[in-house]
């Protein structure tokens, strides 16, 4: 009779008795191929053959250069803001008890269900010149549509979400006794926030404001309505592309369409890299 | 501790003023205000008001006005398209989300890490760049281009189009739902099921959906809201052709663009009800239902 | 106000002070209703300077409650804490110098264990707080005092569960308060650690004087380590004594109950004299008290007899050995099961009649 063998074979799937993994594998892996990998794949191969200067050249060339530069940096601003008062919303809703909380809360997932192009014009025609915020913006002599501070606008709208997001299940999960420890030490409310309560919430803080700032940079339909598409003022990269389409350039179009790309990878691998770092200084996300 | 606590005379005890009773582990009452107060201003004026806007210029000149912004032939196309998208999108997204769920959250394998990150994609890319992958592959200039001009179907430009990129942009929706729910759930009860001599199929039926109902509807509920409002993928492979490749949000862009500003709130009113409609019931699912929806913490 | 800390007595396990010793902290007719569940009813108690008082009493006793109260976590709806001398029943938890200790530790995760013992210097206004060396020495100190000497760097997540506790206490004692309150401490520990921190505990509060309340629903922990045992019971003080006093001398059944494991037989009382089936026993009440009575027993109180000397009557239903003594279930003729614990012998075959003699007990007025 054999032996059993004694080291256990390495193998691709632990055994199971429940059924059905080859079926919704194979089907899985096929749909997820032919929908997500081969498209984008088209876009690598097509950025390949322009090759490192190809790419290189689109992104000098000033337009590319400034709306990318537009994108960039008002999305990382919007970013910002929306994790300041993402923190906040998301602090008062899991904290504070007032009338009225569970539609506030509902309310910031708004952005998440409006169609874009809905907020879009929404917003456009609210921060008109003749609209009823920008009247009294244009009073104090700010002009918000139509410049890089309606694109901004926008970004914020579509970034909330993602600030109050992802730090609201943290503050939830906060053991009161850490702040009840704390006071017993004698730390004031404020030493206990800004020592012990802030700290532990930087980590989500951070990933919401990536998410918020990679989702600031590849919009477009909340964008284009109340940008007013000036080049080298108020145009998005995003819009260039549909631009360069519209020229027929597949070039230009992958070129940019590959900058974006590579920037929301590397926001995403900052992501996880907060999060794996996260895990191993507290031993949590 | 030399003095003694007979020192003390002892006085009737007065009550004590209840609102010290919450301060230990919270701010004082103006902060807490001050704040609260931040909050409803920065999300009325960023996010109700732009809603509200939708529907006050909607109805800026009178029912007769809105109404007639749908009595359009194009307008009505519009709606056609786009519950025709979403009719193909939603199942199909579902279908690939229960399987992919099943697969990843009751099997142990290797590089399942990988798989769900992938499944992920979609939603870190921007929309337009979704839209134009679909042309760099089916487009006239695209991988396959010339072959389908051989064969005489048309993707880009035309209804297939819209579907796919319809069908990437909301692709991890039902997936990213269930993944942790079942994962959570883990294998008990369907390894129960099937001691009892249940076949898989059945024990799918009857234990596995009815634990994943809720989070289910509640991640279909999100995909079609997206599904029916997906503007800079679908605008950027429909080509815009009135009556034919316009979905209701590239409507909406037409008739703003054509200076057409009631008709355009009022189509937008639309979009703007189905997202109220979806905010509503997914509040009361979340509500109702928070241990059934979601695995832990909350995610989009 | 005086804040300082008696670290120079001490004192001997179990030797408690003199009555009439300077009392640290005094509890005064203290009420507190949450929602409209009373957890607490009109208690009073003094904690004496430099004792190791135990909080006991089962769940929803209120034990917690008035610990969180005396430390400002909580606030009673009437009464007053009083500490030293001064009424500290409207001072801020941040200005009461207590030092907390929580079932979970409550340690800061994102510190280290060095900062999490130094937190409380730390958070002092600047006027207030020792020099930076000061603070490491005395870190130091209180490493060296909870024998984790090599820990100073580590954090919370990298330590056991013990560790984390011995971490959180260092970090209470840091800021050297004048009463150290402890919930539950070792709650969240497995028995053996549980055993080991305790004797720890002792020995901490032996050598620092340290006035120490801690709350548990563990009758052995409260017994073998407090100087004073004060039993709780629906939010009012039953009883308050040493370990010895409190069982020898229980005041109610509550406590008795409480304590350990208790037969209940009925009686009649006779002027005091207790009696079981018409035979006297050795058990007294208080003198007048006549009528039928509850007879309360532990399990060595009983002793099997013959016949004609026993007080009860039945069949041995099963037995077992347990840590060198037999317990023996017997099924009373009148219905009721009890238990009796007898030293080592054989065991007894189940069916077997016997008879039970009552050779102690207690009785109380109800």
């Amino acid at each position: 009779m054999a032996e059993p063998p004694l080291r256990p074979r390495r193998r691709f799937r632990q055994p199971s008795v429940i059924p059905g993994f080859g079926l919704t594998f194979g089907y899985a892996l096929t749909v997820l191929s032919l929908i997500v990998l081969l498209p984008l794949a088209a876009l690598v191969l097509r950025a390949s053959k322009l090759g490192f200067s190809g790419i290189w050249e689109v992104a000098t060339d000033p337009r590319v250069a400034s709306a990318l530069k537009v994108s960039f940096g008002v999305s990382l601003l919007a970013a910002l803001t929306a994790s300041v008062f993402g923190f906040i919303v998301a602090w008062v809703l899991t904290r504070y008890t007032f009338p009225g909380r569970k539609i506030v809360d509902a309310v910031v997932d708004l952005p998440f269900a409006l169609p874009t192009a809905v907020a879009g014009i929404a917003l456009a025609a609210l921060y008109a010149p003749n609209g009823l915020v920008g009247e009294q913006l244009a009073k104090l002599g700010i002009e918000a549509a139509y410049t890089p501070l309606g694109i901004f606008i926008a970004m914020v709208f579509i970034g909330l979400p993602f600030a109050v997001r992802t730090v609201q299940p943290l503050i939830v999960e906060i053991d009161k006794e850490i702040e009840e420890a704390s006071a017993t030490l004698g730390a004031g409310r404020l030493h206990t926030l800004v020592h012990v309560v802030l700290p532990p919430l930087i980590p989500a803080v951070l990933t919401g404001f990536a998410l918020a700032f990679a989702r600031g940079v590849g919009e477009y339909g909340s964008i284009i309505f109340i940008a007013g598409n000036l080049p080298y003022v108020s145009e998005i990269a995003p819009l260039l592309i549909v631009i360069k389409l519209s020229e027929y350039d597949y070039g230009g179009a992958c070129a940019i369409a590959t900058i974006m790309l590579g920037i929301s990878f590397l926001t995403l691998l900052a992501i996880n890299l907060i999060q794996a770092w996260s895990r191993r200084r507290f031993g949590y996300v | 501790m030399s003095s003694a606590s007979a020192v003390v005379p002892p006085i009737k005890s007065p009550p004590i003023q209840s609102d010290r009773a919450a301060s230990v582990v919270t701010e004082g009452r103006i902060v807490r205000w001050l704040l609260i107060g931040v909050a409803i201003v920065f999300l009325a004026l960023f996010l109700v008001l732009p809603l509200v806007t939708v529907f006050v210029q909607a109805f800026a000149k009178g029912w007769a006005a809105y109404l007639a912004a749908f009595t359009e032939a194009d307008a009505r196309s519009a709606v056609r398209l786009t519950l025709i998208t979403a009719a193909i999108a939603v199942p199909f997204n579902l279908v690939f989300g229960v399987a992919a769920a099943w697969a990843i959250a009751k099997f142990e394998f290797r590089g399942k890490n990988l798989l769900v990150t992938l499944i992920d994609l979609p939603f870190s890319v921007s929309p337009v760049v979704s839209g134009l992958i679909y042309v760099l592959v089916f487009g006239a200039q695209g991988l396959l281009g010339p072959w389908l001009i051989a064969q005489d179907v048309q993707i880009i430009f035309a209804i297939p189009g819209i579907v796919l990129a319809t069908i990437f942009v909301t692709f991890p929706f039902v997936a990213r739902q269930l993944i942790p729910l079942m994962q959570e759930q883990g294998t008990a009860e369907e390894e129960a099921a099937l001691t009892l001599g249940a076949s898989g199929w059945h024990a799918f039926r009857t234990v596995t959906l009815p634990n994943i109902r809720w989070g289910l509807l509640y991640s279909v509920l999100l995909c079609n809201a997206r599904a029916m409002g997906e503007f800079g993928a679908v605008s950027v492979v429909s080509g815009h052709i009135r009556g034919l490749t316009n979905t209701l949000p590239l409507h909406v862009e037409i008739l703003y663009n054509e200076y057409n500003f009631v008709a355009a709130f009022a189509v937008a009113s639309l979009l703007a009800g189905l997202a109220l409609v979806t905010l509503v019931v997914k509040s009361l699912l979340e509500w109702r239902y928070a241990d059934d929806i979601a695995a832990g913490a909350r995610r989009h | 106000m005086n804040g300082a800390t008696p670290t120079t007595s001490r004192r001997a396990h179990g030797v408690t002070n003199p009555i009439g010793s300077s009392t640290a902290i005094r509890v005064e007719g203290l009420s507190k209703t949450f929602d409209t569940a009373a957890v607490l009813h009109d208690l009073s108690l003094d904690v004496r300077a430099g004792e190791l008082l135990a909080l006991l009493g089962p769940s929803g006793s209120g034990k917690t409650t008035l610990l969180r109260i005396i430390a400002g976590l909580d606030f009673p709806d009437r009464g007053r804490i009083i500490f030293g001398g001064d009424d500290a029943t409207q001072v801020p938890v941040q200005e009461r110098a207590v030092g907390f200790v929580f079932q979970h530790y409550a340690l800061f995760k994102h510190m280290s264990v060095a900062e999490n013992i130094a937190y409380g210097l730390n958070a002092r206004k600047r006027s207030d707080r020792p020099a930076r060396a000061e603070i490491r020495r005395r870190v130091g100190d209180l490493l060296d005092l909870i024998k984790l000497s090599g820990f100073a760097d580590r954090y919370p997540s990298q330590l056991s569960g013990g560790q984390r506790q011995r971490i959180a206490l260092a970090r209470a004692l840091a800021v050297e308060p004048r009463v150290l309150l402890l919930d539950e401490p070792f709650g969240a520990l497995d028995a053996q650690v549980r055993k080991d921190l305790r004797r720890w505990l002792r020995e901490i509060h032996d050598r620092t004087g340290q006035t120490t309340i801690f709350v548990t629903h563990d009758q052995d922990e409260a017994l073998e380590l407090s100087d004073r045992v004060a039993v709780l019971d629906k939010g009012r003080l039953e009883q308050v004594g040493t370990p010895d006093e409190v069982q020898e001398n229980p005041v109610s059944a509550t406590v008795l109950k409480f304590l350990g494991d208790t037969i209940e037989v009925e009686a009649i009382a006779q002027d005091g004299q207790v009696s079981v089936d018409g035979k006297l026993t050795p058990v007294v009440g208080k003198r007048g008290l006549t009528g039928p009575v509850k007879l309360y027993a532990r399990p060595w109180q009983l002793q099997f007899a013959e016949s004609s000397e026993a007080h009860l009557h039945g069949t041995v239903r099963s037995s077992y050995r347990t840590q060198g003594r037999q317990r023996i279930e017997v099924d009373r003729t009148e219905g009721k099961t009890v238990v009796v614990e007898a030293s080592d012998t054989a065991r007894l075959a189940a069916g077997l009649p016997v008879g039970l003699r009552i050779v102690g007990g207690y009785v109380f007025a109800e």
